[in-house]
């Protein structure tokens, strides 16, 4: 069904958080929270040079110190053979993820595990680390992308030849793979532009800084069966990839989905689960690993560093004839930047006959890249959506009017090839045209930037169950790792469609024996794909209950109708009988077929894409460099706001982001290529008071694919921050600062060259 | 395995004693905000810890010959709610409400802040332009020292290992004096100064200049006092060419190293910018123009 059109009693509304009070009061489980008796604690043993290889392992000593239980290295675990992984976010290599869990020949980066210790506690487990005698022998190492590819780098791989270029190379390299996307005729587009801009731009790389450190609890019993107690955005996930690091059958391993203390798509893929596991089977005993926040930093994905070259051609009048875009995205360690969405996401806002992008996915000594909000878009759009600013200023366009001109709407054709279908970025525009804070005057010594971004959003596959209790009260169970809200929404959407209030419905995470297959939480899936699954159990069990009330008066079920929580006849013709409530119908439903359940399993399909556009003021302190976010306001077609203040919060938390990856956030490395900067202190992320009220405009088009019109919007409100920054700087003070961070030694370098 | 004591004596010769007999390493507590945090990082590995706290008077403000006295342990938040010395000594109260968080503020020190030896600890600017003394106790017994013979260089001090502050003392005040800390951090809080700068000064009634102390912290392996600058003000109003010389001064007296928080090139022209801009808040309010909290 669809209730787009529909008058809505639940949907749309802003009851009271369900994971909020045990949040605040500090009862909610995370990972770390979990123990059991007779835990041992796991610790990992990680390397300090950059790139070396490994002569050898030593770990006598280690294991001969009294409380220390058990020891690993790569040696115990299988040497399992490449192979693309099945579940995750973005592309993942089984062979590359086990590597990267615990290095064989050689440790990439600093902070690569190499083994790990369990012990009775954290002292002896550090000291038993200090005991392993590790013989490396140092290898040249390379941190920057384009480092990486200059023909005399250190090579990481020696079996990495570059695909995506003919004929295919016979010597190893660091580009891991070329990708290109074309449409029409770029050349032919430039020569007939009237105006043509250019610019290279760098980012740096930035990690998704989740509060909860990685942390799990497993438990390995003699007869194969595994427990395990973990945060991620996706137990299942962490099942596949466990057993297959293993060796295992998924059968064997129930994983139990903690409370998450965030995740921006950093926890889609495992590290320490399948190493706690090979703990516990060698000492035993359950283990338990946390990372220090060092560890997060030095051994957890950020997302890529790009270099990026951008050219636009336009006519007078402002349309935009050609564009063309170089990507170099840095991986990390091991293959699987997002070069893909970088490429297909910087014009993915305009209607472009002629377009030509090229991207590279480069490894080099860091830690390897995972999935963060938007995985690709904010790094490709900050390059594009700074020379769109370019391009306004030499036009003498006003910013806005240059991307109205340029917009998508249904019915183009992307460069990448989808054609763009019920989309809400024209609405979007007109919303900033008609916003106060577009239409009130820049305040004098300030500068305003204007920037939007695009994010596809996905579907997949979900699994929804709809219990309906004896009292008539409701649970609702899906496999949806909660890290952004969906527990609050799916309830709404099954309440909705059940006629309760949303305090009669309890949404649960089940685990992985408990409930069918869930893809992670990831591209914005969960409240589209997970919330359809479970609008449709809901669904049945209204179906279910109908069935029920018609048995109950003995008449036929289509003359019955289902209305604010009640079953009532149909009208006059099907007889005069008092409605049936929920509760009245649980209570009866041992005699009238048994326990009202349902459950949805489908591959949801037909994710709506997602835009946004964020206006920003800044000043900029001229001796010092430092930037101060005035005024933020951030517009963005969210299809239907389920539950608006979690919209809210989510377009103001990736706004939040943003602005550190705009202005401070970056890795520190020095000349032994180690990471100077591995905490909070110096890796900086916004702090609140850097941060003005972030005013979230939800435009609402509907997404007709989903029930109620639902579209993906955690991802989008991250990708637009960087170029609005950037050209707001531009306004105020007539410097375009190309590379980020825009932090204040550099901005006030940039007034010192101007002068 | 690796042991370490604690011990919270209740006076100053048993704190002494205990110093003085440890056999390894033996680190002074006071509110804990860096000791905890080196401890936890592996970065310090103590055999003894004396907690002073229990000590009696090594918390608290007093007044004293016209002057204050504040305890060694005194928490921030302590200092800042004292209105008598925010009166007299607003810079050094804003430098120390700078440090961490509200959380932080109810332990952190002053004592603390200046013996963890960071060159920028940032109420250790302010405590040098104040012209602050250190009231150390030890085997030795009592002795009084300037602040600014505290710190030799990076987590280094010139007390004994026997040795710990008891108390700080702040001289009194004639009229129309103040002073005034301003940092620079990239954020706007929760950060580790850049630069940082401590102005103390006095004017006559035309608003001259008639006395100023000028510091300058994370330029230099220490917080350091830089005489030019002072030189700078003192004879002068707040003039654009007197603005410019102590601009100058500061940006030839920092020598400061390119670190994860800055260059040589930023950090020396930043001493310079926030000199004049810490001078101008303390000549305001040495004059009665009130002014807001430096950030």
């Amino acid at each position: 069904m669809n209730y787009i059109d529909s008058s809505l009693k639940v949907v749309g509304t802003r009851p009271i958080r369900p994971d909020g009070v045990d949040k605040v009061t500090g009862r909610a489980v995370f990972a770390a929270d979990t123990r059991a008796s007779g835990m041992l604690w796991g610790k990992m043993l990680r390397s300090p040079h950059a790139h070396a290889r490994i002569v050898s392992i030593d770990t006598t000593k280690a294991e001969a110190l009294k409380g220390v239980f058990g020891v690993v290295t790569a040696a115990d675990f299988p040497d399992i053979p490449s192979e693309e992984a099945f579940v995750g976010e973005g592309p993942m290599n089984f062979r590359d993820l086990a590597l990267n869990c615990m290095a064989r020949t050689k440790v990439l980066y600093e902070g690569h595990a190499l083994a790990a210790v369990a012990a009775s506690t954290q002292a002896i487990a550090d000291e038993a680390l200090a005991l392993i005698d590790v013989k490396y022998e140092i290898l040249p190492h390379v941190i920057d992308v384009e480092a990486a590819m200059a023909p005399n780098a250190p090579i990481l791989h020696d079996d990495m030849f570059t695909s995506g270029v003919d004929p295919k190379p016979t010597k190893p390299s660091n580009i891991a793979k070329v990708v290109t996307f074309r449409k029409g005729d770029v050349e032919a587009g430039f020569k007939d532009a009237d105006v043509i801009v250019e610019g290279t731009y760098t980012t740096q790389p930035v990690h998704q800084a989740y509060i909860e450190p990685h942390a799990c609890l497993a438990t390995y019993s003699p007869d194969g069966q595994v427990q395990i107690h973990s945060s991620s955005q996706g137990h299942f996930m962490v099942r596949a990839y466990t057993a297959k690091l293993l060796g295992m059958n998924m059968s064997n391993i129930r994983v139990n989905p903690a409370e998450i203390g965030g995740g921006f798509g950093g926890k889609t893929l495992v590290y320490l689960e399948p190493i706690a596991v090979a703990l516990s089977k060698k000492s035993g005993r359950t283990v338990k690993m946390q990372m220090t926040r060092e560890d997060v930093f030095k051994a957890s994905g950020p997302t890529s560093g790009a270099w990026m070259e951008v050219k636009i051609g336009a006519k007078k009048d402002g349309t935009i004839v050609a564009a063309k875009q170089v990507l170099k995205y840095q991986a990390g360690a091991f293959a699987g930047s997002p070069i893909g969405p970088g490429c297909m996401c910087g014009f993915a806002m305009y209607d472009l006959p002629n377009v030509d992008v090229v991207g590279y996915d480069v490894v080099s000594n860091r830690p390897k890249v995972a999935a963060y909000r938007a995985p690709g878009a904010p790094i490709t759009s900050f390059a594009v959506e700074s020379l769109m600013d370019e391009l306004a200023i030499k036009l003498g366009i006003d910013a806005l009017t240059l991307r109205e001109k340029n917009a998508a709407k249904n019915g183009t054709k992307t460069h990448y090839g989808p054609t763009h279908q019920n989309i809400g970025f024209t609405a979007v525009l007109a919303a900033v045209k008609s916003h106060p804070h577009w239409k009130s005057p820049v305040k004098p010594g300030q500068g305003r930037g204007l920037a939007t971004g695009f994010w596809f959003n996905i579907g997949g596959e979900s699994t929804a169950q709809v219990h309906v209790n004896e009292d008539g009260s409701v649970t609702a169970a899906t496999g949806s790792p909660d890290i952004g809200g969906s527990r609050a929404s799916i309830g709404m959407m099954v309440a909705e469609v059940l006629g309760v209030p949303a305090t009669s419905v309890r949404t649960i995470v089940a685990d992985t024996a408990s409930i069918g297959f869930t893809h992670v939480t990831g591209g914005s899936r969960v409240t589209f794909a997970t919330g359809m699954a479970a609008t449709q159990a809901a669904e049945k069990i209204v179906e279910d209950l109908k069935k029920r009330a018609a048995q109950t008066w003995d008449i036929p079920v289509e003359a019955v109708e289902w209305k604010d929580g009640k079953a009532y006849p149909a009208g006059s013709n099907a007889g005069a009988f008092e409605p049936l409530d929920l509760a009245t119908l649980a209570l009866k439903a041992a005699r009238t077929g048994g326990p009202l359940i349902a459950e949805v399993s489908i591959n949801a399909q037909g994710a709506g894409p997602g835009f946004g556009a964020h206006i920003c003021d800044v000043t900029v302190d001229k001796e010092t460099g430092h930037v101060t976010i005035e005024r933020y306001t951030a517009v963005q077609d969210v299809g239907k706001a389920i539950h608006p203040s979690y919209v809210e919060g989510q377009i103001q938390g990736g706004a939040a982001q943003g602005i550190g990856w705009a202005l401070n956030e970056e890795y520190i490395y020095n000349a032994k290529g180690q990471m100077e900067n591995a905490g909070f202190l110096d890796y900086r992320v916004p702090v609140a008071s850097d941060v003005p009220m972030i005013e979230a405009v939800l435009v609402e088009v509907p997404n007709p694919r989903h029930p109620f019109g639902a579209r993906g919007v955690g991802e989008v409100p991250i990708v637009p921050p960087m170029a609005a920054i950037a050209n707001a700087i531009r306004s105020a003070t007539g410097l375009r600062m190309p590379d980020l961070p825009m932090s204040p030694p550099k901005v006030r370098a940039a007034f010192d060259a101007q002068a | 395995m690796s042991s370490l004591s604690y011990a919270a004596p209740t006076s100053v010769d048993d704190a002494v004693k205990l110093l003085a007999g440890s056999s390894g390493l033996a680190k002074v507590l006071s509110g804990g905000t860096d000791l905890l945090v080196q401890l936890r990082s592996g970065r310090v590995k103590p055999e003894l810890i004396v907690d002073t706290k229990k000590i009696p008077g090594i918390i608290g403000i007093r007044e004293e010959n016209g002057g204050f006295v504040i305890g060694a342990g005194t928490p921030g938040a302590v200092v800042e709610a004292h209105a008598g010395l925010t009166a007299a000594w607003p810079g050094l109260v804003e430098a120390l409400d700078l440090i961490g968080s509200t959380q932080i503020q109810g332990r952190c020190s002053l004592a603390g802040n200046l013996c963890n030896g960071s060159p920028a600890a940032d109420s250790v600017p302010a405590l040098f332009a104040a012209n602050a003394i250190a009231v150390v106790v030890g085997s030795k017994g009592r002795r009084e020292i300037p602040v600014e013979q505290i710190p030799t260089g990076p987590g280094r001090t010139s007390l004994a290992k026997d040795e710990f502050i008891l108390e700080f003392k702040l001289p009194p005040r004639p009229a129309r004096s103040s002073d005034a800390y301003l940092r620079f951090i990239p954020r706007t809080e929760m950060d580790i100064a850049v630069v940082g700068c401590g102005v103390s000064l006095t004017l006559d009634a035309k608003g001259v200049c008639t006395a100023a102390r000028v510091a300058l912290g994370a330029v230099a392996p220490t917080v350091i006092m830089v005489p030019a600058a002072a030189a700078a003000l003192i004879g002068h109003t707040l003039d654009a060419d007197t603005l410019a010389k102590l601009d100058a001064a500061a940006q030839a007296a920092a020598k400061p190293i390119s670190d994860k928080r800055g260059t040589i090139e930023y950090r020396t022209k930043i001493a310079g910018v926030l000199a004049r801009r810490t001078a101008a808040i303390a000549f305001d309010r040495a004059a009665g123009i009130k002014n807001g909290k430096a950030h």
